[in-house]
Order: structure tokens, then sequence, then C-alpha cells
């Protein structure tokens, strides 16, 4: 844990690629095996099981440091994070402990799989007492779950490309999928590929949102556009017999998905798609909140499968008849993709068909028409170019439809977290309807600093009441609210859902009459408006 | 009545018509130490622990009326016998004892219990009532020892030094870069400091505080000295202008709250070492027992936490609104003290 915990700070402090990359390849170079694997493993997000609950972890550090539930309580608001809080709060731990490696530390807790509670408590309280602040806050951390360093999976196989001599690109491509590091060696996991594994996904190419004038990108012969679709990015392979679906979070969605899954089965083997996967209904897209359902369903029913049929919308093609084709230019991939598409009878493969334009103006108003298309916007993507991976500038840009927007009134407030602690930054929003007002979306982002202590100040100033940590706030202050869409919803109050609801101003030049009607808003669910 | 009472002016001892510590204008003020947020300027006549001698007149104005008083020594003002001793936060830094027809209270004003080599060590002081600070008062601050802290600070400038870097390190200027200053291996490199910290380490060594050599930052020259120097600054002072020159360079704060991973982050420095000259929330239990005081009022920071704390320990405590602001509160954590 000592090496891991000394990785972590440094990792922590750093705001370079370089002195990251730099600090993982010293790690690597002295770690043992089995516990770099682990670390490979944490840092790309598989973590172990959750056996232990947060409320346990909390009563457990009340019982160990004396302190009162509410002084917990007022600790974790004031930090922001459970297992900070916990590292900082605990006594002080015993001067000379045990080194444990990671590896076993990892295997420890997933041994507690079978545990009564009582031993669950014994060993993490144990280990509370021999690790110091950052290890504790580590070890925490493996226990809660959450674990994000600011390393990304490219960072992490820079590092190990270094450290063992390989390609960089193959390195990454390695830690693709579902590997076990209890169960494998570091060198067998760089060594894998669709070989050793046939479910092994490529890298996603990611693209960048569209920030300079369209005409910067040259002559629009070079360029393919497509409509960015709304749906999830996923990856669909056909190797040795199976289907594999992954999602751009390296999650198997088979079990989500059987319906597709079984209808792609006769793909040819050696096949890798990229694409979007969305609800489509006699070749109707359906919308985002459909695909939400299916998604969150483990093991949908029949009637569901029927009722929100989903399907692949295609736009590459990354490995055909077994030959890795992400080195050739889009063009060519392409046309094999077309190809093989002809041949495909199955609603549940469809091509992403490109949008023919003469002139970027004319992209333009296709991006005028995206809402209707049920799209977010659109997709440029370099006709020359190979298909890259990870987030990078240059031949993929994403170009979004501008959100839709509505002024409201701020009707509840509560506290933040950390630094923001003693502010008002968590809002509640809400639309007239007839002359009452109906809370719509909950925002947090969007203020400057200056303009959050004034909002802050004024309701202060201005509490009608207090339900615990929340103020009724006088109705007075106007903000315009960005969203990118919206869905019937029962669950909430006003009838309908908004998706990403962030501040876009303070429009301190309204009065709260002045703010939108919620039967305004609910226009906005026809699409095509 | 109370021997001490807080009023809009500041804190007030009505047997002897004196404010400790006052943020407004009155004709007496008793002074606990020179930071801005206690030594406040417009008083009539200030009272102040002898080492501040030097440095209320460069805060506050040549000309003012200022009586000083030794640690240990007691001044009478209509039959109020009144006192200064150490209370270890920075040079001249004192808790003001007032006794009135044998009861016994004691003013705080900033303090912390660490003996930091350079400040007369914090002493506790029996009374009846104590008014305690409560910067830090939560049990998330708890400090390492101050050898830990400087043992890193060495490190990140022998390594920066060593990478061709030169060192910017941020804390205020009025006793934490002259504790920095003493704590810090002068042996690694030259020491620049910030002409407000210039002022102040002249004003500090006139009274007899021992500091390492340091040079003005304006005379810092690339070509005469290459890299690998520390820059001492205010946190205030960070306007990007004279880092340029220092280029490359890499940054860090000397300050308690960074003890929270969040709030180190958001400072958007590469570094953060924990070094407070406040007592950590250990240090205040510790020095409010060793007061022996049955009632405990509250000021400067987490009051109604940590009141609320004592009172579920079984004290008699109360908090008191101040305009005093501990190390900037989690809210504002600007330039203050
Ligand atoms: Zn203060
Ligand atoms: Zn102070």
């Amino acid at each position: 844990m000592k090496a891991f915990a000394a990785l972590f700070e440094s990792l922590d402090r750093s705001n370079s690629t370089l002195s990251k990359v730099a600090a993982l390849e010293s790690y690597f170079r002295n770690a043992a095996p089995e516990d770099a694997i682990w670390t490979v493993a944490l840092f790309s997000g598989r973590r172990p099981k959750r056996q232990i609950t947060s409320t346990q972890l909390q009563l457990w550090a009340a019982e160990v440091s004396g302190l009162s539930d509410w002084m917990l309580a007022e600790c974790y608001q004031q930090v922001g994070d459970l297992a900070e809080t916990l590292a900082l709060v605990l006594p002080e731990p015993h001067a000379n402990s045990n080194e444990i490696p990671l590896n076993q530390m990892l295997s420890h807790l997933q041994g507690l799989q079978q545990a009564d509670e009582g031993s669950k408590k014994a060993f993490v309280i144990d280990q509370w007492a021999q690790l110091p602040t950052t290890q504790r806050f580590l070890f925490n951390k493996l226990l809660t779950g959450g674990f994000r360093v600011g390393v990304s999976e490219k960072l992490v196989a820079k590092a190990l490309a270094r450290v063992y001599q390989k390609d960089e690109a193959a390195v990454l491509y390695a830690l693709m999928g579902k590997w076990q590091p209890a169960a494998l060696s570091l060198e067998a996991l760089l060594a894998s590929d669709a070989a050793s594994d046939a479910s092994k996904p490529y890298p996603f190419f990611l693209a960048y949102p569209l920030e300079q004038p369209l005409a910067e990108l040259g002559a629009t012969e070079a360029w393919q556009a497509e409509w960015k679709w709304d749906g999830i990015r996923a990856q669909l392979i056909k190797r040795a017999d199976a289907v594999y679906l992954w999602s751009r979070g390296e999650e198997l969605l088979n079990e989500q998905f059987p319906d597709l899954c079984a209808a792609l089965q006769d793909l040819p083997n050696g096949t890798v798609l990229d694409g979007e996967l969305l609800c489509v209904e006699n070749r109707q897209i359906l919308s985002f909140n459909a695909l939400q359902q299916r998604l969150g369903r483990k093991k949908p029913s029949k009637k569901m499968q029927q009722s929100m049929p989903v399907a692949l919308m295609a736009y590459d093609l990354l490995e055909f008849a077994g030959q890795d084709l992400r080195s050739l230019p889009l063009r060519q991939r392409r046309q094999q993709l077309k190809e093989l598409l002809a041949e495909n009878t199955s609603s549940a493969l469809l091509l992403s068909e490109s949008l023919v334009f003469e002139d970027w103006q004319q992209l333009g108003l296709f991006r005028d028409q995206g809402r209707a298309q049920l799209a977010e916007g659109l997709m440029l993507k370099r006709l020359d170019a190979p298909y890259e991976q990870g987030r990078k500038k240059g031949s993929w840009w994403k170009w979004k439809v501008n959100p839709l927007s509505i002024d409201a009134v701020l009707l509840y407030a509560q506290k933040g977290h950390g630094r923001r602690a003693n502010l008002f930054t968590d809002y509640t929003f809400a639309l007239w309807e007839g002359d009452q007002l109906v809370t719509f979306a909950k925002a947090y982002s969007g203020l400057t600093d200056k303009e959050i202590k004034a909002v802050d100040a004024f309701i202060k100033a201005n509490t009608l009441e207090k339900f615990g940590p929340v103020r009724t706030v006088k109705p007075q202050l106007v903000f315009e609210i960005a969203f990118e869409g919206l869905q019937l919803s029962k669950r909430h109050k006003a009838g309908v859902a908004v998706r990403f609801p962030r501040i876009l101003r303070w429009r301190q030049d309204k009065l709260p009459e002045q703010a939108n009607h919620l039967h305004e808003l609910k226009v906005l669910l026809t699409p095509g408006v | 009545m109370s021997l001490l009472v807080f009023k809009p002016e500041g804190i007030f001892c009505p047997p002897a018509n004196v404010y400790i510590d006052p943020w407004r204008k009155v004709e007496r003020a008793l002074i606990t130490h020179a930071h801005a947020d206690h030594a406040r300027w417009g008083q009539r006549h200030y009272v102040a622990q002898e080492h501040n001698e030097q440095v209320l007149r460069a805060r506050l104005g040549k000309d003012i009326s200022l009586q000083t008083v030794a640690y240990g020594e007691s001044i009478s003002i209509n039959g109020v016998r009144f006192s200064w001793h150490p209370a270890g936060h920075i040079p001249g830094s004192a808790q003001i004892r007032v006794e009135h027809r044998g009861e016994i209270w004691v003013a705080s004003g900033d303090y912390k219990v660490e003996n930091d080599g350079l400040t007369p060590a914090f002493e506790p002081v029996p009374c009846h009532t104590f008014i305690t600070e409560c910067t830090f008062g939560m049990p998330i601050y708890r400090w390492q020892p101050q050898s830990v802290a400087f043992a890193a600070i060495n490190q990140w400038w022998m390594e920066a030094a060593a990478a061709g870097q030169n060192c910017v390190l941020f804390g205020y200027s009025l006793g934490k870069a002259q504790r920095l200053l003493s704590g810090i291996d002068p042996s690694i490199g030259p020491i620049f400091v910030h002409p407000s910290i210039a002022q102040m380490n002249e004003a500090l060594a006139a009274v007899g505080f021992q500091l390492p050599a340091t040079l003005p930052l304006s005379s810092y020259n690339r070509k005469l000295h290459g890299t690998g120097v520390l820059v001492l600054a205010p946190p205030g002072a960070a306007d990007g202008h004279w880092q340029k020159k220092l280029e490359p360079y890499t940054d860090a704060t000397a300050s308690g709250w960074v003890q929270v991973r969040g709030n180190r982050r958001r400072q958007s420095l590469d570094r953060g070492f924990v070094i407070s000259d406040h007592a950590d929330y250990p240090g205040l239990l510790q020095a409010i027992s060793a007061t022996g005081a049955e009632k405990v009022i509250c000021t400067h920071g987490f009051t109604a936490l940590f009141s609320r704390q004592l009172r579920e320990m079984g004290l008699d405590a109360q908090e008191e609104h101040t305009l005093f602001m501990g190390e900037g509160g989690a809210a504002a954590q600007e330039e203050t003290e």
C-alpha cells in the first residue's frame, strides 16, 4: 500500500501529463507485477465489489473516534468526501504498522464477501489503526468504491509501454475489456489481444467539441458528416461464433440486450463495428428515455424487448475478416462497412448515413434540424484519417445543436460541499402554472464566484422557510436554464424531466412574473421545435 | 456584570473602559497581536506586548500612540489588572489576562500550542472564563509536528532546484513568513522575499528576532542567481506579474486549510504544506482544559460547532460573533490572518 499511496500522492499533486506519466513510469518500474496489475485495474475503473456500506463505515468511525454523529456529519459536509473525512478524523495510527502489499489488501477485501458483519468491522477497524493517513484514505476509497485520480487509461498505457518496451497502442488495446486482476499476470495482460481473448474491444476513438469556425476545417470534400445520435456509444464484436456488445465505459452489455446480440449472431466471424445503440421501432428512432429504461433492466422481459426494440446504428468498421482495419483511412473503412451492411437484412443493424452537403453553410442547416432527427447534433470525420484512440483533436469533431433554454424562478436552495460548504450553491428552479410556481429542475453550476456570493447573500436575506438543509426562498430571482432535451415523467411534479439542466445566465433584467410558464416548456416535447 | 462583554466596537471591559482588539475606533485598545483583524488602524491609544513596537508602527503608522509591556508584566486601569502572556501564534502575540476583584478572564487572541522555535511558546493561563479562537475547531484539522512539514518543504525545494526550477512559497507576511524562514533549511539555496515580508523581517529583527539572511525579490536576476532559489511572498501578492521572471517555477502554499484535499486542489498551486499558526482541534481542546476555565466563549472560526462540542463535553460554552477572520475561513481563503 505504501508505494501505491506514494504514487497516488504524486499523481494528485502533479498537474502536467508529463509528470503524471513520469510518476506512473517510476511506479511500474519498481512495483511488484502482482501489485502493478491491480493499480492498472483500479485506475481504469475496474474496482473490487463493494462489501461494506457507507452507513457501516460512518457508524464504526464514530465509535472509534468518539465523535458524535452530528460532528461527523459536519466534517463530511466540510470535506465533501467520506473516505477522506474518515481518514482525517480517525485517531492517529500506531507508529510501526506492517506493510500490506496492494494485492493482498485487495484479496482481503474480496474475501470479506463471505464474512459476517462482526469480522468485517474488526478487519476495517484494525486497518484504520495501522494505516497512515494517505493509505487510510485510499483504503476507504477501495471500500467505498469510487476511485478517481485524474489519470486516463491512455497515460497508464503510455507508462506501461515505456517500462515494458512495448508499443503504446498495443498496450492500450491489451488493457481493454474484461479481465480479472486477481486471476491474471501483468505479463499475460500486456500480451493479450483478440487471439487470446475473443471478447476484447478496441479502444474507442472520441471526438472533441468543435470550437473553431467550420471554414477552418478546410475543404468540405475532405470531411464526412453524420448525425450525432442520441444513444449509447457501443462496440459490437463477432468473433469465434460469439457476439459481444461493449459500452464506451467497457461494460459488457450482452445481458441487457439479448435481442440485439441474437439478431446479429449471423455477422461473419472477425467483425467489429463501432456505432450507437438506439431504440428503433419500424425504422423510427425512439426517445433516449426508452433506451434508458432498457439499459436499466439487467434481464429485460420479452414484452419490453418487443415494445422497445434496440438497434445498432453502425458508423465504423474496425475489424473485418479478422483483420484490424483501424489504420486504414475512413474512406476505405466506410466502403467496407457499406458492403457488409448491403447484405444485412436485420432491422437491428442500421447504417448511419452520411449527409450530403455542398458547403459549410448547408451543413449548418442540417444541424438546425438535429433535434427533429432526435440527434444531439452532427459528427464531422476526416475521410483520410485512421481510427485513432482516446480523445484526440484533429480528425473527429462533434458539433452539438444549441441547447434548449427557458427562464425560471429560483425557489429552493441548499448549501454546497467542500469550499462552498458555507454558501448556498445548489438551486431548484420553478416555472409558472397559473399563479403557482412548479419546480422542474435542479442545477448547481453555471454562475461565477461573484454571482454565487451575491445569490448566497440574497438567499440568506430572503429565506421564507427552512426544512432541514433546504430553504424556501422568496421567488424573485430569474435564471435562464439550459438543457439538452426533455421527456415526460411521472416522478416529477412538473410532469416532464429535463436532461443536463444548467444555469446559462442570471437574468437580472427580468422580474419573476416574466419567467416562463410550464406549458411553454411542454411545447418543447414535440420534436422539431 | 461580566468582566468582558461583546459590543459592536469590540470586546469591552466595562470597569476599565477599554477594548481588546476592537474593530471600530475607540479611545484605548489593548492589542493581542499585530494581525490586521486584531490591530486595526485609527485607535486613539494602543497597548501591546513589546515585540510589537516596530511591527505595529510599520503597519499602522509611525506616530501611533503606543504603550508596550513585557510578557507577564501587568498594568492597572481603574483597578482592573491586565497582563500579556505568550500565545505562540506569531512573534509578539499574546493572550490578555484580565483580573478584577478576584475574577479572571483571558482573551486568547489567536494561538497555537506547538512551540515553533521562533515565537515564545503558548502558556496556559488559569482563569474562570476563557475567550478562545476556534479557527480550526473541527476534528478534521489535526497537525503533524512542524518538522514533518518542513522536511517536505525542504525536499520540495531540493528536488525543484535539482530540476532547474525556482520555488515560490506563499505565506502571510507577518508570522507565517518568519516561521517558514526559521524552519526551512537555508543551506539549500538563496532565499528571496517579497517587500512586505522584508518590511516585517526588519521590524522583528529590530526587537531581537533572529532570521536567516534573505535577498529582496526585486534583486532576483536569472543571470546572476540562476535557478533553484526560494521566493517567499504573501498570498495576496500572487498577481502573476513578478512570477514571470522566475519561470520555470513551482509554487506552493503553507496553510492549515490544505489539510483537506479539495481545498489543496482548489488553490491551483502545485503543492500545499500543512502549517498553521492556529491551534488544531486537539490543540484547542488541550489549551481550554489547561486554563481550568468553567466558562468558554468561542470566537473566530467554527464557533457554533465548536461550542456545541464543548457543551457536550460538560463545559459552559457559548459563541460570540466577532470580525476576526482566522486563516480565512473555508469560504474565503483570501488574505486573512
Ligand atoms: Zn485572527
Ligand atoms: Zn492572527
